[in-house]
Parts: C-alpha cells; structure tokens; sequence
C-alpha cells in the first residue's frame, strides 16, 4: 500500500493533575484513512489523551504536530474548527431541536435577507443523513430518533465540518447491532475518504471488526502500538490489564488471605434473571454467607450495573432477588437496605460522600434512624457508633467533625464503608473498594473483606484490579457486555482464565449465546 | 470586570469573599448598631429595640421556612400568599374562639405546603414554578375568602399580638423560640440531618436510603405553616385582616435574609443564626435609612446591592 | 456535506425511518404530546372563549374584545421578552420593576419630547438588563438572584425618580407618544398592532435566525451547545438585555396608554408573564419554547380574568385562584409528558 500522509504526530505528551500523573510521555501516530483504536482500562489515560487532543485541557509537556504543524488548542471549538471533530458516548447535540437545526447548527444555510434558510437547510440535512443510512423527517426533534440514528446525526455533523480526524468515544454503548453494523459502514466510508478514525472502546469484537491499528494505555502509559491483525485478543487483553502470561505469582500482592470458610448453607443472596434494556441481560448469581463472590469483567461490561440493581438503584425490567430467602422489591434503595443490602458504589464523590457534612454524620447517615428516639439523634449512640469504626477501620481525621470532602480518598472510602457497615448489613456489594487510594489504605481495606466474609457477611467484589479479583474472591463470575460468560470457582480462579473468558476464549462455562438483540 | 478591579487590591480577593461570606451579616449589623448609636437620636432606648425587633419578628420566622427549603436546593415563593390565607382564615373562623382559628389557619397552611411538596417531589416540579402556582392561587384564595379588610376585635387575639411578658412582647419571644426550636432541628434530628445530606447531595441521600420525598414534603409544609405563624402574628398586631396587602413581597425580605445570612442556594447547609442576623440585617438598614429621612428607594437599592455582594461572596463556595 | 468519494448506498441495516424501529405507538404519542405542549393553550382559549361568548352577552362585543386585546397588550409585550430568557433556561424577576420603571421614565420624557420619552426608557432599562446578562453569563451568578436584586433595585431607581411615587408625571395629550398609546388603528387600538409587529418579529428572530438556534441551544444544552460553537454567553447577555428592553417598552407604552407614568404598577407582573409563558407551551427548564405561545398565554389570563368579572357575583380574585390552579396544571402536564418522553 503506497504510504499515506501522516495527519497527526503525537510526541511525548503528558498531564499532571495534583497526585496523579494521567499521561506520561505518550506517543501516537495517525495516518490518513487510518482507523485507529485506543484502549485501555479505566484510569489509564485514555479520556485525558482525547480531552488533551481537543482543546479541553492543556498538555504539561510533549506536543502535538496536526497536518505537519505544532498546535496547542484551548477551546474544543479550535480544535473542530482545525478539523479534529469529536462525537461522545453521550450523544453532545441539542435533544429538543430538530435534527436538521442540529446538523447545521453555527453554519446553517441563509438567504439574502439573513434568514435562515429552511427549505434548503431541510432538504440538504435529508440529503446528508441519507448517505448515513438515515432516512427520517428531519424537522423533528433529534430526541425522537434512536440512539443510533442520533450518533449518525453527530458523526454527520462531525465529518461535515471538514474534519481530517474524528474521534469516536464509546460510539456503540447504546446502538443496537444493526445500528453497529451501520456505524461500521460509515467509518469504512471515512477511512476510504482519507478521513482517520480513533475508535475508543473496549468491545474486543468491535475493535476486530473495523480499527487497523491499535494503542493502548495502561497507567498513563503507551505500553503497546501496532497493527491489530498482528495481536490475538488473549495477548491484548493481557496487556490492557498488565498481565504477563506464563508468569505464576505464588504469593499474592493484596491482603487477602486466601480462601473464606464459605459456609455449605443457603446462599445469602439470589439474583435471577435482572435484566434491564441496554445495560443487563438475563443476569443471575448467588453469594452465601461468609463467601466473596467477585464480578470480572471489563469496563462497561455490567457489572456496576449489576450491583445497582440488586441494591435497588437501577430500575429492572425483569428479575428478581431474594435475601436469606426473603424476596425483595426491586428498584427501591431502602428496601434493599432493609433487607440487609449495603452498596458501596463506585462513584464515591457524587454517590457517596455527602461532601459538606462531617465524617460523624457521613457514617451516622444510613443508620440515623435507628440511633434516633422520637426523632430526635441520640448524639451519644451516634458517638458510639463512630467511634467504633473511625477505630476499626483506622480512619485518618482531625475529628469527626472534620467535613468529609476534606479527606483524603482512602479515608473518604473508610468512612463510606463505615456508614455501610454501621447497618449490620448481610450482604455487602463493593464496586471498586479500593479505587483511587493509597497502598496503606488498600491493604487495610482488604483484610477488611477478609474478616466480613469471616464474619459470615456474604459480599460481591468489583475490582479492575486483576489481582485483587482474583486473591479475593472465592469465586468469580465474569460479565460481558451486560451479560454472565462464565463463572470461576476454586482452583480455576486464576488471572489466565479470567483473562480468556473475558477476552472471549475458551469461555469456563457454557456462554448464553443471546446478545443485545433482545435488549 | 470588578474582577480586574479586585485584583489591583494589595490583599488576597478570594479570603476577603470568604471571610465577607462568612462573618458579613455579622459584622454589617455591628456595624449599623454602631452607627446609629452614633448619629440616631433614641437609638439605644428599648422602645426602639422593641419597636424594631417587632416589626422584624414576622420575617425572622419566615425566613426560618424559607432557610429549611432552601437548604434543599429549593425555594418557597407561595410564603407571603400563605401569611395572607392565614388572616383571612383567622377572620373567618375567630367568631368560634382564638383556638379553633388558629387550628383552621394550621390546616389550611399544611394543605399549601402539602400542595407544594407534592409538586416538587412527587410529581418532579421545579421548586420556582410549584410554589408560584401556589402563590398565585393562594392569594387568590385568601382574597376569596376576605375580599376586603376586615377589623378583628377579639380580646384574645389582642394580647397575642400587643401583649408583653416582662416588657418583652410575645411577638418577639416566640420569634426567638421558634428560631432556637428551628436551629434545634437542624442541628439535633434526624429530619434535620436528612434535610441538609438531601440539599447537599440527592443522589448520595438516595443511595443512602434516606427518605427523600417525604424530607421534602415536610419542607414545604413546615415552611408553609412558619409562614402561616407570621401572617396570624401580624394579624394580631393590626387586629385587622388585611389579606390584599399582607405578606407582599414577602417572599423576598426572606430570601434576602436566607441568602445574607450565608445559606447558599445550592443547598446542604442551613445557618439558621445567620438569616435571623440577615433579617435583622435589613431591618437595622431600612430603618436607619427611614429615621434620617432617606427615601425608601434607598433601601430597595441598598438591599438589592447587599443581596448581589452576598451571592457573589458566596459563588464558588459552595458545591460545584 | 460528507466528503464521501463512491457513495455506495449503504446496503446493510439503512435506517428507515423511525417507525420501523419504534413501535408506532410511541411515534404517535410522541407527535401527540408534542401537539398539545404547543396547542393545548390555544385550544383551551378557545374554548374558554366559545363557552364565554355563549354565557355572556357582553363577552363577544366588539368593545370588550376591543379592550381586552388593548389591555393584553402590555403584558404580552413583557412574556415576549420573558419567553427568550425561560427558553435559555433562565428567568427574569425583574420586568415587573422595568415595566413600571419605563412608564416613569416615559412620562418624565415626554417633557422632552416623543424620541426621548420612547429612547430614555429603552436606554436605561436595557442597561440594567445588561448587567443582568453580565452577572449571569460571566459572573455565573444564579438568574434567580440576579433579577431578583435588579427587581429591588429597578423599583427603587423609579421611587427615588419620583420622591417616592409621589409624582406621577403626565403625557400631554395630542402628543404623538399619547396618540401611539390611545390611538386607533383601523379599528384595534395601537398598542395591539405594536404588539403584534413585535410578535412576528420575536418569531422571525427565534426559529431564522442564527441567534435564535443559539437561544434554543444554549437552553437545550448548554455544555454541547459550547462544544457545537455557539456563543454562550453572549447569547445570555443578549436575551436579558431584550427582555429588560422589551419591559421597558412595555411600560413606556402603557405610560401612554393611561397618559401618565403611574408608579404603583408593575407589582407582581413578571409572575403573570412567567405564567403566561410557562401556560403558552415554553418549558421552564429551556430548550422549548414558542413565542405565540406566550401570546396565547397572555389571552387566556385575561380572557379568564374577564370572564370572571362578567360573571359580576364572583370576586376578582377568583382570577387569581384560577390563573394559579392553571398553572399549576399546565406545569404537572408539561413534567408528565416530559416524563413519558423521557422513558420512550
């Protein structure tokens, strides 16, 4: 193939926010007509490299040569206006306009009195829309389209604006199969425009359907780039996560102390069937008292969802969930709560934390009501009981007064555990328990699930950390794409399987072969 | 901007809004008490202390409401409509007694605030446009009920609104209550802690299992029945109904005193000293305006200029 | 338009329209709510006005009409402006003060002459509204408290105009600002055509031009609106300094209209416009709105108002207790149907 113009240099980027360095000393190459992925797993640098790439933020070091010149935007609208366009996972157009004003939007079509030009506008938005494969009344409001059609809307608009680059962020999250398959098309049609494509996601199959080649992220870092034909999905999964393979590791990096005493007794916690549209399907699992049951899987694959659910924050369409026997009403929190469900979720500054109370009522908030007489806080109840778990979890303040934004990330995270814990809870949900802390806390947190599940508390454990999956669970049930692909249990739970039934190889039990078409 | 201007300033901007956010209320009622002492013949006297403070009680209480809704990133726009429902009711029903009255005024006040709160958290209504409707309405209804003024003799309700204990009128005692018993609840009760974590953030407190509609339909109807207090309080003190004129604009003395009192509008946190020292705040400033014959077109600028310094020395502080 | 070289239709999955991947029901009550977020007023005016026509004798006289239009005029001239603010997602607490403080102003000019009683009050109330748009587009301060301090701070500038409402200038009469006001043009009294004209405008101005979409998108939108390049800011700047104008002129014209600059007006109008507007279809949240809409918002109100008071035995403040419970029903449907859409 003759060699084509290279359309984007990127050389040694980086961007240091306080504590975290989010890219370190990135390089990317692009070339016209180049579809190109980058993947990586969260925290991994990928939306920090985009947002660096279109303006949003400002690089520390290293610089970027666009069609042969070094550029430094400082508004997304530079950057479009340069020719790199963006559509998100989040459809970014205005919903209540029509699609044809959302098209045009900032160059739209005028006659001579300065007017705008409805006749022509309607009719070269169709025109345009139709060679994307949509074919829709184009005065209606972009909100009545699917998802789809309206991602179609976004990319038309992004290409017509003479883009040379188009980054697509997450584009299929909400797309149906057929609608993927259109997408494909058009990017198909890019790339043979000499337009270049980066594809961000993380479903394997997409990825080895349409992008050539591929960077990946880990830690900030470009730990991989090449072509995608030349790399199996075992090998790129493994170096998203880090793992080397045929590397054994006989003791453990994490706290955990090896396998929990599952008691032989009825489980704790049912989960049947929890489907929800788009987001879970067909969902089950089990967790008995005194087990940790972890959920592996990618990023996006379900299982924050899957959490969610069962405590009763995600609406359900279908399924049902029992605790110690007891069915319970889906979709209501406090249900849940009464039942013995306690989730600690994954977004602890906008989900968990109330930032502007203290530490004290931070961990007294759940349980309030049963510290309470008459309404009225029993003050030396709520001391108690703060006390306790400020000691127990060894939680760092200058008093439990101090105001809970103030702390640091690993003591924000004690503290949420502390509430959660306060409830007496049977089963405990963790989504990324140990998240964005420092190694003292983690480990901390981890002996901490070890002596739950001694304690005879059933918990689900969500982790990115691949080791810390695998450590601390007894079990491991693997998602993809909203749905269960396989389950690990006792000797099987081992990084290598992991990694293969969730790249997708040599899955560990029969796969439903269903897909998002019944979503 | 003023921007450019603050930053020629030789201190640090951002410490002087903090600390203007902070201890202003404060400091500008130490302020106008000073000044007055000085240039305002009879200022210290307790006629003029009791003078003031009675003329201030009915929005203190008010504000009380106002502060509690606020602090859940609402507002109550129908207050000054319900201070009036309140003296037509009272009309109404003071021929069977002060007491029976006085519980008519009570359902009437909860049905608004149940009204309200249903709007906002049942049905989902913004804050601004339930209680707007119900302003109106309100309003609507009290003049329904009362098309014209009308004087009230009752014994009764005389001494409750002119009565003393101690040279100290009952107006002014039951303001100061009813701010500590406000003060308590936020600071002591369930109800209280809940109302501040659902203002602060609603989805943390929904996670958290809190009770979020109900935290918010007590609001609205506490705040409705505070109102409610005000308007049969001012009643008594005209012995008179006057439900054209009474409680207008009221609504915004409360949310002046809310917002200069350092309750930030975002929610999540209730000073309840402050909007007692907010209201007092713009009462000291009208009536040290009114005593030196400044016209009260002075004092509608004087408090639009204090309400725009207060969010501004606020903006930021609270969450993003 | 796409720089696609072959344009190989696109043989797999080409989306047809809609329908095919919804169920028809859900595009038809989408169309439905749609309809009735944009009608529903004007159907309710209607009918309200056909019942009222047959009820009372002096309801449908070309009199009454007649001052019924003039009347709505003024408030109608105020909701245009209101409907621009509430479409970006803002709100404009202080046109009530505007409105009476452009009457004053207007009075106060007409000493001077027309051109200053008509520019005066135009200069000095968009100045405030400027520096409404300025406090909220670049000070972020909350719309709500911005307007609400221009509101205190308006009425007081008028009171400190007039010691303290105690002067009430006059218009002269056979003045051309009297006649603009009291005047009739083939029929309908003047203000009703200015209004109108300024309706066409405020429609040509929302839906064709450029500013517009920025109206809608920044109301819709703003985070993609700014990503989509469209000039937030001063988008805001631009719709409160309107709605400060407009308020302006509104009082200006209702000054001519009574032939003096009454001070007691104003008090609780910017209440009506909101209702007005929110009643005429336009969301509060932003993003939707009509400008006939508004209108129609406005003859309702009055409509209600006069239907009551041809009624004779009810109070007027009945109007209050109606206009209040409609909107409070016209809110409940638009969050209703809002909801539905949003599970479609």
């Amino acid at each position: 193939m003759a060699p084509t113009a290279e359309v984007l240099a990127v050389r040694g980027l980086s961007k240091t926010f306080p504590g975290v360095r989010a890219l370190d000393d990135v390089d990317l190459t692009l070339h016209a007509g180049e579809v190109h992925a980058l993947i990586g797993e969260n925290g991994a640098g990928k939306s920090t490299l985009i947002k660096l790439l279109t303006g949003v933020y400002r690089p520390d070091g290293g610089e970027v040569v666009f069609q042969g010149r070094a550029v430094s935007f400082a508004t997304p609208l530079e950057a479009q206006k340069a020719g790199i366009s963006t559509i998100y996972q989040e459809v970014n157009l205005i919903p209540l306009l029509s699609v044809a004003r959302n098209l045009f939007l900032g160059r739209e079509p005028r006659n001579r009195l300065g007017l705008l030009d409805m006749t022509r506008m309607n009719q070269q938005a169709e025109e345009t829309l139709r060679t994307y494969g949509v074919r829709v009344d184009v005065r209606r409001p972009l909100r009545t389209l699917g998802v789809g059609a309206q991602q179609m809307v976004a990319l038309a608009r992004a290409v017509a604006t003479d883009a040379r680059i188009v980054i697509m962020d997450e584009p299929t999250s909400s797309l149906e199969p057929r609608e993927v398959e259109t997408l494909f098309t058009v990017i198909r049609r890019l790339r043979d425009a000499g337009i270049a494509v980066v594809y961000v996601s993380h479903r394997l199959d997409e990825l080895y359907a349409v992008c050539d080649t591929v960077t990946v992220l880990r830690d900030g870092r470009r730990v991989h780039h090449g072509d995608l034909s030349r790399l199996d999905r075992l090998s790129l999964v493994s170096t998203m996560l880090g793992r080397d393979l045929g590397e054994v590791r006989t003791e453990g990096l994490t706290k955990f102390t090896g396998a929990h005493s599952a008691t032989d007794t009825e489980p704790v916690l049912e989960a049947r069937e929890l489907t929800a549209p788009h987001q879970l399907h067909d969902v089950s699992l089990t967790i008995r008292p005194g087990e940790v049951v972890g959920l592996g899987g990618l990023l996006g694959s379900g299982r924050t969802e899957t959490a969610k659910a069962i405590a009763g924050a995600l609406p359900t369409r279908s399924g049902t969930v029992t605790v110690a026997g007891v069915p319970l009403r889906t979709g209501s929190t406090p249900a849940a709560l009464r039942a013995g469900i306690s989730l600690l979720p994954e977004d602890r500054k906008s989900e968990g934390i109330v930032p502007g109370l203290s530490v004290r009522e931070n961990i007294a908030l759940a349980v309030l009501p049963r510290l309470s007489r008459f309404g009225l806080v029993s003050e030396s109840r709520v001391d108690a009981v703060v006390d306790t778990f400020i000691q127990r979890l060894r939680i760092k303040a200058s008093s439990p007064q101090q105001k809970v934004g103030e702390l640091s990330g690993g003591n924000q995270q004690k503290v949420l555990l502390a509430r959660w814990l306060a409830m007496h809870p049977k089963v405990l949900l963790l989504d990324e328990p140990t998240r964005g802390i420092d190694v003292g806390a983690k480990a901390e947190v981890q002996k901490l699930v070890d002596e739950l599940a001694a304690d005879s508390l059933g918990v689900l454990l969500i982790s990115s950390d691949l080791e810390e999956l695998i450590e601390g669970s007894d079990r491991v049930v693997v998602l993809k794409d909203g749905a269960v692909v396989g389950e690990l249990t006792g000797s099987d739970v081992t990084e290598e399987k992991l990694m293969r039934a969730i790249a997708g190889d040599a899955p560990a039990r029969d796969t439903r072969e269903e897909d998002a078409a019944d979503g | 901007m003023a921007e450019a201007a603050l930053r020629t300033l030789p201190f640090d901007k951002n410490r002087a809004l903090q600390w203007l956010h902070t201890y202003g209320v404060y400091a500008g009622v130490g302020a106008l008490l000073v000044v007055n002492s000085v240039i305002t013949p009879h200022f210290l006297s307790a006629e003029n202390f009791r003078t003031q403070a009675v003329q201030v009680a009915p929005v203190i209480i008010v504000a009380l409401g106002m502060a509690l809704v606020i602090g859940t990133e609402g507002v109550d726009l129908s207050v000054g409509a319900v201070m009036a429902l309140a003296a037509s009711v009272t009309a109404l029903y003071l021929g069977y007694g002060l007491l029976p009255a006085l519980l008519a005024v009570a359902l009437f006040a909860a049905g608004v605030g149940l009204a309200n709160g249903a709007l906002v958290a049942v049905i989902g209504v913004q804050p601004i446009v339930a209680t707007l409707a119900l302003m109106v309405g309100g309003r609507g209804l009290a003049l329904v009920l009362l098309p014209q003024l009308k004087d009230l003799r009752n014994p009764a309700l005389a001494s409750l609104g002119s009565g003393d204990v101690l040279g100290v009128p009952y107006l002014i005692l039951i303001a100061a209550g009813l701010a500590l018993l406000v003060a308590f609840v936020v600071r002591r009760t369930t109800f209280g802690r809940q109302l501040l974590a659902v203002g602060d953030s609603r989805p943390a407190a929904q996670l958290a299992g809190l009770p979020v509609r109900r935290v918010l339909i007590v609001v609205y109807v506490v705040s409705a029945l505070l109102a409610a207090v005000a308007g049969v309080l001012a009643t008594a003190r005209l012995q008179a109904s006057d439900p054209t004129s009474l409680g207008n604009l009221m609504e915004l003395s409360a949310i002046t005193a809310v917002v200069v009192g350092g309750t930030p509008l975002t929610g999540g946190r209730v000073n309840i000293a402050g909007t007692v020292a907010g209201a007092v705040l713009i009462q000291l400033l009208t009536a040290t305006l009114i005593k030196h014959d400044l016209p009260p077109s002075w004092t509608q600028i004087a408090q639009a200029v204090v309400i725009v310094a207060a969010v501004y020395a606020a903006r930021g502080r609270g969450k993003r | 338009m796409t720089t696609t070289g072959t344009d190989a239709p696109v043989t797999t999955a080409s989306n047809e329209p809609e329908e095919a991947t919804e169920p028809v029901g859900s595009a038809r009550s989408e169309r439905l709510s749609a309809l009735t977020q944009q009608h529903g007023a004007l159907a309710v005016l209607m009918l309200v006005s056909l019942v009222a026509s047959f009820s009372f004798d002096t309801f449908a006289t070309g009199d009454n009409l007649g001052n019924m239009a003039t009347s709505s005029a003024f408030l109608a001239i105020v909701a245009l402006g209101m409907t621009f603010v509430i479409i970006t997602g803002g709100i404009d607490l202080s046109v009530g003060s505007l409105f009476a403080l452009g009457g004053v102003l207007a009075a106060w000019g007409s000493r001077h002459g027309t051109l200053v009683a008509l520019l005066l009050p135009l200069a000095v109330c968009g100045l405030i509204g400027a520096v409404n748009g300025l406090l909220v587009a670049r000070s972020r301060l909350a719309p709500f408290i911005v307007t609400l301090a221009a509101m205190l701070g308006a009425r007081g500038l008028m009171l400190a105009l007039t010691d303290e409402g105690a002067d009430t200038y006059l218009i002269g009469k056979g003045s051309v600002l009297a006649e603009l006001g009291q005047g009739k043009t083939l029929g309908l009294g003047n203000p009703v055509w200015i209004t109108l004209a300024l309706f066409v405008a405020g429609a040509v101005a929302l839906r064709r031009t450029r500013f517009g979409q920025h109206v809608y998108a920044v109301g819709g939108n703003e985070d993609a609106a700014a990503l989509m390049g469209a000039p937030v800011a001063r988008t805001k700047i631009l719709v409160y300094t309107l709605s400060a104008l407009l308020a302006g002129l509104a009082g200006a014209l209702n000054a001519a209209w009574l032939a003096s600059g009454v001070t007691i007006l104003g008090s609780g109008m910017e209440l009506e416009a909101i209702s007005a507007v929110v009643i005429g279809g336009t969301l509060l949240t932003g993003g939707l709105g009509y400008v006939s809409g508004s209108l129609v918002g406005v003859l309702l109100l009055k409509v209600i108002q006069n239907v009551i008071n041809q009624i004779g035995s009810l109070d007027s403040s009945y109007q209050q207790v109606v206009s209040g419970a409609f909107l409070a029903v016209v809110v409940i449907a638009q969050t209703w149907l809002g909801r539905r859409r949003q599970l479609m």
